[in-house]
C-alpha cells in the first residue's frame, strides 16, 4: 500500500519493546509495542509530514480518504474538548480533559499530515494546516458524534465514552493495517485512547451511581448522544475496498466488541442502552449537522484572515 | 545551605495542646521559636510539621494561595485563544501550556494545604473576592500576538520572581517552585518563538507583535509589585528567607534581560527611558503608572469581573459533578467496609 515513514517499522535503531513478551500478539497493548514505537521516540506528526514531503510515505487515494475521516474525527473532537480547559468541574478535570484533547489533536495532526500526501491537485502534498484551516464545511469527513455540543459534563462524558470505546476498537485493528503509516499512527493512538476509555468509564460509574441528580443527568446524556452511535459502524464502498486490501477493518466489524465492552460498563452503572432512533448521519460524505459550521468558523478565522502567513 | 534537620521540633497536634498546661505550651513555643530562628540563621528549611510563628504561616498561606489563584485565573486569557490558534502545532503547544498552568495551580494548592487550609476554602476565598491573584491576568488577550507577549514577558517576569523562590525557607513552596520554574522557562521560550515568527512574518504580523509588546510591557513590569519604598511586607519576607531580592532589584534585572532579547526579536520596548546606569551597574526604566496598578488590584481592571465570573461559573456548574464523585466514593468505601466485615 505505501512505504513507511522513516521512523516507522522497518527502519532500525528504535528498539523493540515486544521482545520476550510471551503471547503478546493480538491485543491492542501488544501490537502497540511493535518496533515502530518506543518511549520518547514515538511517531510524531512532524515525522509523517517529513516522510510525505520526501515521498517516502505516500498514501493511495483510498487510504488518504480514510485518514482524512479519522483525522477530522479527532480534530473536531479536540476542538470541542479544548473548550473545557479552565471551565471543568475540578482542576483535575481541566487537566484530564485537556490531556484527552491534546491526544486527539496529536492523532488528528498525524492522520491529516498523512492524508495530505495524496490530496494536492497540483501534485504537491497538502499540509495538516492546509487541510484543517482551508477546507470548507462540506469537505470535512468527520462523523456527527464528534461535532455534538459539549452540553453539561455528563454529555461530554457520554460522547467521550462512546468515542473512546469506538476508537480503541478501530485503532487496535488498525495496528495490523497493511499500510505501515496507518499502523504506526494507530499503534501510538491506541495506547492513549485506552486511557480515555478508563477516564470516561470511571465517570460514567461515578455519575450514574453518585447522586439522584447526577444519575438523571447521565441517563439524559446518553439519550442525547446515542442517536449518533450507529453512523460510526456503517460500512460504505470505501471501507469495503480498504477491508479487501487489508488496510482497515470494516466499521461494522467493530460493533460486537463495542457493544460488549460498553455494555459491561453500562451494566455496572445500572444503566440501559438508550432506546433512541439512530440519526442518518452523513458526515463521511460531507453532509454535517448544523454544528460544524460554527466550529470551523471559530477554528479557521485567524488563519483565513492572514492567508499564506506563517505562524 | 546548612544541613536540613527536619522536624526536630515537631508541632504537636492541637488536641494534645489542650491537655498541656500553659507553662508547657509556653516552653514548647520558646523551643520552637529557637529552632525556627536557627533555621533562618542557617538558611535552611522549615517543613510543614515544624513549629513556625503564626505570622510566618499566615504570610506563606497568603502568598502561596495567591500564587495558585494566579495560575488558575491565568489560564483564562490563554484558553481564550485555544480554539482559534492559527496552526495545529500552535494549538497543541498552547493547550499543553494552559494545562501546565492547571498543574502548577494544583501543586501550589497542595503546598498551601500543608499549612492547614483546605483547597476548597482557598477556592471559596478567591470566588468571594477575599483572596487576590496577580493583576496581570485582568488584562485582555486581544490578538494572537498576546500569546507571544504573555509567554515572553509575563512568564518571563514570573520566572525572574520565582527562581529565587526555589530557595524559599518553606520546603513545600521551594520544591514546588523548582518544578514550576522548569515549565515556565519552556513557556517563556515558546512565547518568544511566537513573537519571533510574527516579527519575521508579514508587516501586519509584525505590527501585531509590536502592539502586543506595547500593551503588556508596563503590566509585566508591575508584576514585581510596588516600588521598594511602598512595599511594606517585603522586609519581613526577606527576614524570613521567603523573598531574596527586592521588587525593584528583580524588576531592573528583568528589564535588562528584555532589552537584550527584544533586539533579537527586532521589536522595541515602549519605554524611552530604559538605560544601564554605569554608576549603580543596574538597569533603569521609565515611570510606571502605579495608579493603574492600584485600580486593577482594587478590582477595577478591564477583566476583573469577567475572570472571577468565569471561575464562579465553572465552579457552580461543576457542583453536581463534585457531589456525585463524593457520593460515589462514599458508597464505594461503605461497600468495601461491608465486604471486609463480612470476611
Amino acid at each position: 500500500m505505501s512505504t513507511s515513514p522513516e521512523t516507522a517499522a522497518g527502519t532500525s535503531g528504535h528498539g523493540d519493546l515486544n521482545v520476550g513478551v510471551k503471547g503478546a500478539s493480538g491485543s491492542g497493548e501488544a501490537t502497540a509495542s511493535a518496533t515502530r514505537i518506543t518511549p520518547g521516540n514515538a511517531l510524531r506528526p512532524e515525522d509523517i509530514a517529513l516522510a510525505v514531503s520526501r515521498g517516502t510515505a505516500k498514501p493511495d487515494e483510498d487510504v488518504a480518504e480514510f485518514a482524512l475521516r479519522l483525522g477530522d474525527d479527532a480534530l473536531i473532537l479536540a476542538q470541542r474538548l479544548g473548550h473545557w480547559i479552565s471551565r471543568a468541574p475540578e482542576l483535575e478535570e481541566d487537566i484530564a480533559l485537556g490531556n484527552i484533547a491534546l491526544d486527539q489533536l496529536g492523532h488528528a495532526r498525524s492522520f491529516l499530515s498523512y492524508a495530505g500526501g495524496a490530496l494536492g491537485e497540483d501534485g504537491t502534498a497538502k499540509s495538516e494546516d492546509d487541510l484543517a484551516y482551508f477546507r470548507r464545511e462540506h469537505e470535512f469527513r468527520s462523523a456527527e458524534i464528534f461535532e455534538q455540543p459539549n452540553g453539561d459534563f455528563a454529555v461530554t462524558i457520554a460522547r467521550q465514552f462512546v468515542v473512546s470505546y469506538y476508537q480503541f476498537e478501530l485503532y487496535r485493528r488498525l495496528t495490523q493495517s497493511t499500510d505501515a503509516t496507518l499502523a504506526g499512527i494507530a499503534a501510538k493512538a491506541v495506547k492513549e485512547v485506552d486511557y480515555h476509555r478508563d477516564h470516561s468509564a470511571q465517570w460514567v460509574l461515578r455519575l450514574a451511581l453518585g447522586t439522584d441528580e447526577s444519575r438523571e443527568k447521565m441517563i439524559h446524556a446518553f439519550k442525547v448522544i446515542w442517536p449518533y452511535v450507529d453512523e460510526l459502524f456503517r460500512d460504505d464502498e470505501l471501507t469495503a475496498r480498504l477491508s479487501a486490501s487489508g488496510a482497515a477493518a470494516e466499521p461494522s466489524s467493530l460493533r460486537a466488541d463495542f457493544d460488549r465492552l460498553t455494555g459491561e460498563v453500562l451494566a455496572e452503572a445500572e444503566l440501559d442502552v438508550p432506546k433512541v432512533q439512530p440519526a442518518p448521519g452523513g458526515g463521511r460524505k460531507g453532509l454535517h449537522s448544523e454544528h460544524l459550521g460554527y466550529i470551523l468558523a471559530e477554528m479557521q478565522v485567524l488563519a483565513r484572515e492572514y492567508p499564506g502567513a506563517s505562524w | 545551605m546548612a544541613s536540613q534537620t527536619l522536624q526536630s521540633v515537631p508541632g504537636e497536634p492541637t488536641s494534645a495542646r489542650h491537655e498541656q498546661s500553659p507553662e508547657d505550651v509556653a516552653r514548647r513555643d520558646a523551643e520552637g521559636q529557637a529552632y525556627f530562628d536557627k533555621v533562618m540563621a542557617d538558611d535552611s528549611r522549615i517543613e510543614p510539621r515544624d513549629w513556625m510563628p503564626p505570622a510566618y504561616r499566615k504570610t506563606l498561606l497568603r502568598q502561596i494561595s495567591q500564587h495558585a489563584h494566579s495560575e488558575i485565573i491565568g489560564m483564562q486569557p490563554e484558553a481564550n485563544w485555544i480554539s482559534r490558534a492559527p496552526s495545529l502545532k500552535r494549538k497543541a503547544i498552547l493547550m499543553a501550556k494552559v494545562q501546565d498552568e492547571a498543574g502548577h495551580g494544583l501543586y501550589l494548592y497542595s503546598a498551601a494545604e500543608t499549612l492547614g487550609q483546605p483547597r476548597d476554602q482557598m477556592m471559596q476565598d478567591l470566588m468571594d473576592g477575599k483572596a487576590k491573584y496577580s493583576s496581570i491576568f485582568n488584562y485582555p488577550a486581544r490578538t494572537w500576538a498576546d500569546m507571544g507577549a504573555i509567554g515572553w514577558m509575563v512568564d518571563g517576569a514570573a520566572i525572574a520572581n520565582q527562581v529565587p523562590l526555589c530557595r524559599a525557607s518553606f520546603g513545600p513552596y521551594g520544591r514546588a517552585m523548582v518544578r514550576v520554574c522548569k515549565e515556565e522557562s519552556f513557556h517563556q521560550r515558546q512565547g518568544f518563538e511566537i513573537l519571533l515568527e510574527l516579527s519575521h512574518g508579514t508587516p501586519e504580523q509584525k505590527q501585531m507583535a509590536q502592539d502586543a509588546v506595547n500593551r503588556w510591557y508596563a503590566p509585566a513590569l508591575m508584576m514585581f509589585g510596588p516600588p521598594d519604598d511602598d512595599s511594606p511586607n517585603s522586609k519581613q519576607s526577606m527576614a524570613w528567607n521567603i523573598k531574596r531580592f527586592s521588587n525593584d532589584e528583580l524588576r531592573n534585572r528583568f528589564v535588562g534581560m528584555m532589552m537584550e532579547q527584544v533586539k533579537v526579536l527586532e521589536l522595541t520596548l515602549p519605554d524611552k527611558d530604559i538605560r544601564f546606569n554605569e554608576d549603580t551597574k543596574k538597569w533603569e526604566h521609565g515611570p510606571l503608572d502605579w495608579e493603574e496598578f492600584h485600580e486593577v488590584l482594587a478590582g477595577r481592571g478591564p477583566c476583573n469581573a469577567q475572570r472571577l465570573e468565569r471561575r464562579r461559573e465553572a465552579h457552580h456548574n461543576g457542583a453536581w459533578v463534585r457531589e456525585a464523585a463524593a457520593a460515589y466514593a462514599a458508597k464505594q468505601s461503605r461497600k468495601q467496609a461491608e465486604k471486609e466485615s463480612a470476611a
